[in-house]
């Protein structure tokens, strides 16, 4: 059986089932944390860190953190937001991410999140590091440039026999996204899509398939990221 | 080399979770993990290519094309650039007529650079096929790479043998112990099974009360009480695992090198009284891969051991079946992360878990794993002979016992020193002979960077924590160019990348550092790197990016002058030099570069 807690958010109570990750527990009170990596239901990589929080005077990433009795969680803090917003910069710095020309612009969750935090000049000088685009498989494009490090496509999209299509390779700054060449060749339409899909930013891409929705009717085009979530609240 | 491969994989049991000795395995005949060897090793396991070699890429003794017939492992730690690594560097390349990170074109060397490889004591020191090579200079590498044109065994490229059990017949190696002060715990006087016919004549629980009793906290650096992490193991149920983490990769640390030397069996003892302890049946010595030449020997005190029934079925007739095995690493700082540590040893890549479950709950297979330093394991041994009182009653009412400190650096006397908790910096200092110190950098790039006014403070948990490394930097040193920028370096390098706040912020403030050194910084460019610091300390996942800030830190908070003396008091200043950028393309046209001339 399922215990019920209570803890609090900004200093206002809630009640919660104990364990449950407190970016879901967040979401359903109607309380926005921001996540690149996470996706319901697939084993927390707690790698973008764009999550955390302060529970109980600590930082903990959200992502990966189960809730508990009494913990008090501080997510709206400027000190929090500042964080997120240097990541979201990081983030652009790090990689090569020319929104006007990117094939995802409108629904990528890194673009949605720098309008959300208000990004405008990164603090951070770029690197402007030199990364390879792969095409070498039938179905994706790998457009290594945008790539943030999530891990969705890593944990998330497998063969039959439960091997893995997409893995890292190498570490620290040489660290890259790899595509399993003997694999892509088989690779379902349907896993196809799924990675696309899962991919936060415009890293993966189908090949020789049109975009469906225009740029000006994206996701994120009019309402702000979060927003599905806070609507809750409201 | 097909038939090679695929007996060294069915000789793992075809087992995924050995990948990591099957391609240290396969590195080490054919001199590389070719891509053919990757795909061969997919299809035997049954998990696709890039699973395979996302584990190889990570450990940088891994590589895809084949090394030298000679491979040069040069350490480029702190130590050994203070100790004349580029005079090394140099006459290495001269003689070769090869670059670092190249082979030469008949395939008889390779020059690699390394992480620190736990000869600080005795730099600068350099790796080659595994057989450790120390105090080089010009004159012994062109002895050397002579040697090897004439293709002598690396074995027989030294004549002289270290102290103690460096020069038994199975280790035979030139490293020297350099135990300057030996105290009474782990470099005491020891008889081999005492301490576990004690332990197994006790309760399990008594055994743990006992450790938690002498207030041993974790001798790794972290100083986590030892006793307790015990009790959260023992409570859990089922099979349980006993590790011992041997991969000291802190920059300035040895002193594992040499409790593995000299006290291997202490050692083992001690995983066995924990094993005991907790209920466990197998142990996992993790042992870092620039320790290689111990492996025969280590694996013959195991032997003996079994032989005298410290280890196996039935020990000392007790009833307890235990037994340990030795794990490889493949070069990568950050498996020395406890949880890392289990990733690397289950064959992955050596990336940290996220907490919780901790690993007393759910560590290695995914069963609850008390995993303690080499330290802290033979400090345990002694506790148990002579009693909780008596080891509390050295050190500090916080930090019991005592503590081996790895000193190194600009020092008389570098070596191991076993001292009790509370000794001053002072002291310490006047013990190595050290005249001159401009600064000691205590635990390691991932601790502090200590300023003379601050000399009188003590080596205890409570104030200076260290696991171990000590560094002394004399005055002639240039402490950002020599030290910061070669820990920072070192951070960049070794960070694991998963999480994004260690992978990007270790590379801006690697930028960053090197601006202040190249003088093209400016004021406000301190205050950045320090609020930028806070970032990831507060947001990494693990210990690497919440401390691998602190060179800079640490040395902008003692030493702001010297970061000022090398920044420009104005509102802006390009770090970008038009004239260096157009040089080639004037030279080839017959110009002056003269872009924006004042």
């Amino acid at each position: 059986m399922s215990e019920i807690v209570k803890f609090t958010i900004d200093g206002k109570e809630y009640e919660g089932v104990k364990g449950q990750l407190l970016v879901e527990v967040a979401a359903e009170k109607g309380i926005y944390i921001p996540v690149l990596c996470h996706w319901k239901g697939v084993k927390p990589a707690g790698s973008c860190r764009i999550c955390s929080v302060k529970v109980n005077g600590r930082f903990m990433a959200g992502c990966t953190t189960p809730l508990e009795a009494d913990m008090k969680i501080e997510n709206d803090t400027p000190e929090i937001l500042d964080i997120r917003k240097a990541i979201v910069e990081m983030l652009f710095v790090e990689g090569n991410h020319f929104c006007p020309s990117c094939e995802k612009s409108g629904n990528c969750d890194l673009q949605a999140l720098g309008y959300r935090y208000q990004m405008m000049v990164p603090r951070f000088p770029y690197e402007f590091e030199r990364r390879d685009i792969d095409a070498s498989s039938p179905k994706l494009i790998i457009e290594k440039n945008r790539c943030i490090f999530c891990k969705r496509c890593v944990r998330m999209i497998k063969d039959e026999q439960g091997k893995s299509y997409f893995a890292f390779k190498g570490r620290g700054k040489h660290l890259q996204i790899s595509l399993d060449k003997k694999l892509a060749v088989t690779m379902s339409e349907e896993n196809a899509h799924k990675a696309m899909d899962a991919c936060p930013v415009g890293c993966i891409l189908r090949k020789e398939v049109g975009f469906a929705v225009p740029i000006g009717k994206r996701k994120y085009d009019h309402v702000s990221i979060g927003t599905d979530i806070e609507k809750l609240n409201k | 080399m097909r038939e090679k491969v695929i007996s060294i994989v069915q000789s793992y049991g075809k087992n995924s979770g050995r990948l990591m000795d099957i391609l240290l395995s396969v590195q080490s005949e054919f001199g590389c993990v070719s891509e053919e060897a990757v795909s061969l090793i997919a299809s035997e396991l049954g998990i696709s290519e890039v699973d395979v070699n996302q584990t190889k890429t990570f450990y940088h003794f891994f590589t895809t094309n084949r090394v030298g017939k000679y491979a040069i492992y040069m350490n480029n730690s702190v130590v050994s650039e203070m100790m004349g690594m580029a005079e090394v560097v140099d006459e290495l390349e001269k003689q070769t007529g090869v670059k670092f990170g190249q082979t030469t074109p008949d395939g008889l060397v390779s020059l690699h650079f390394t992480a620190c490889i736990g000869m600080s004591d005795q730099e600068p020191a350099a790796l080659i096929n595994s057989v450790v090579f120390t105090q080089l200079n010009r004159d012994k590498v062109r002895k050397l790479i002579s040697d090897m044109r004439e293709g002598k065994p690396v074995e027989s490229m030294f004549s002289e043998y270290g102290d103690g059990v460096n020069a038994n017949p199975l280790v035979k190696s030139m490293v020297k112990n350099n135990i300057r002060k030996a105290g009474p715990v782990t470099l005491g006087e020891y008889a081999v099974g005492t301490s576990l016919g004690k332990a197994l004549g006790m309760d399990p629980n008594a055994v743990i009360d006992e450790v938690k009793n002498s207030g041993l906290r974790g001798r790794g650096g972290a100083g986590f009480p030892t006793g307790l992490k015990w009790m959260f193991c023992s409570k859990e149920a089922g099979e349980k695992y006993v590790m011992c983490n041997a991969d000291e990769g802190e920059p300035g640390t040895f002193k594992d090198r040499v409790l593995l030397t000299e006290r291997a069996n202490m050692l083992f003892e001690g995983m066995t009284i924990a094993g005991w302890a907790i209920g466990a049946k197998e142990g996992v010595l993790y042992l870092r891969f620039e320790y290689k030449y111990l492996k025969a020997y280590l694996e013959s005190v195991l032997a003996d051991m079994r032989t005298k029934n410290l280890l196996g079925n039935n020990i000392l007739g007790k009833g307890f079946n235990y037994d340990i095995r030795i794990q490889f690493g493949a070069g990568a700082y950050v498996c020395g992360e406890e949880s890392a540590l289990i990733e690397s040893s289950e064959g992955k890549r050596g990336e940290p878990r996220n907490r919780p479950p901790f690993p007393v709950q759910k560590g290695y297979n995914a069963k609850p794993t008390v995993i303690n330093n080499v330290e802290t394991f033979c400090s345990v041994v002694k506790i148990v002979e002579q009693g909780s009182a008596w080891y509390k009653a050295m050190g500090t009412e916080e930090s019991a016992g005592t503590k081996l400190l790895s000193i190194s650096g600009d020092c008389e006397k570098p070596g191991v020193y076993e001292i009790a908790w509370g000794m001053t910096l002072n002291e310490m200092l006047a013990m190595v002979g050290a005249t001159d110190v401009q600064a000691v950098q205590v635990a390691g790039p991932s601790g502090s960077c200590i300023p003379p006014s601050q000399f009188g403070r003590k080596i205890a948990i409570e104030d200076l924590a260290t696991g171990g490394s000590m560094i002394v930097i004399g005055k002639k040193r240039d402490l950002l160019k020599d030290v910061v920028m070669n820990f920072m370096r070192f951070f960049e390098d070794e960070s694991c990348g998963s999480c994004v706040t260690c992978r990007s912020f270790n590379m801006i403030l690697t930028k960053q550092i090197e601006k202040v050194v190249a003088g093209t910084a400016i004021r406000t460019d301190i205050d950045n790197m320090k609020a930028w610091s806070q970032i990831i300390r507060k947001t990494s996942r693990c210990g690497l990016g919440q401390t691998s800030s602190n060179p800079i830190t640490t040395t902008i908070e003692n030493f702001r002058e010297l970061y000022e003396a090398r920044t420009k008091d104005v509102a802006y200043q390009s770090d970008f030099d038009m004239n260096k950028a157009v040089a080639d393309s004037c030279k080839v046209v017959g110009r002056v570069p003269n872009v924006h001339h004042e």
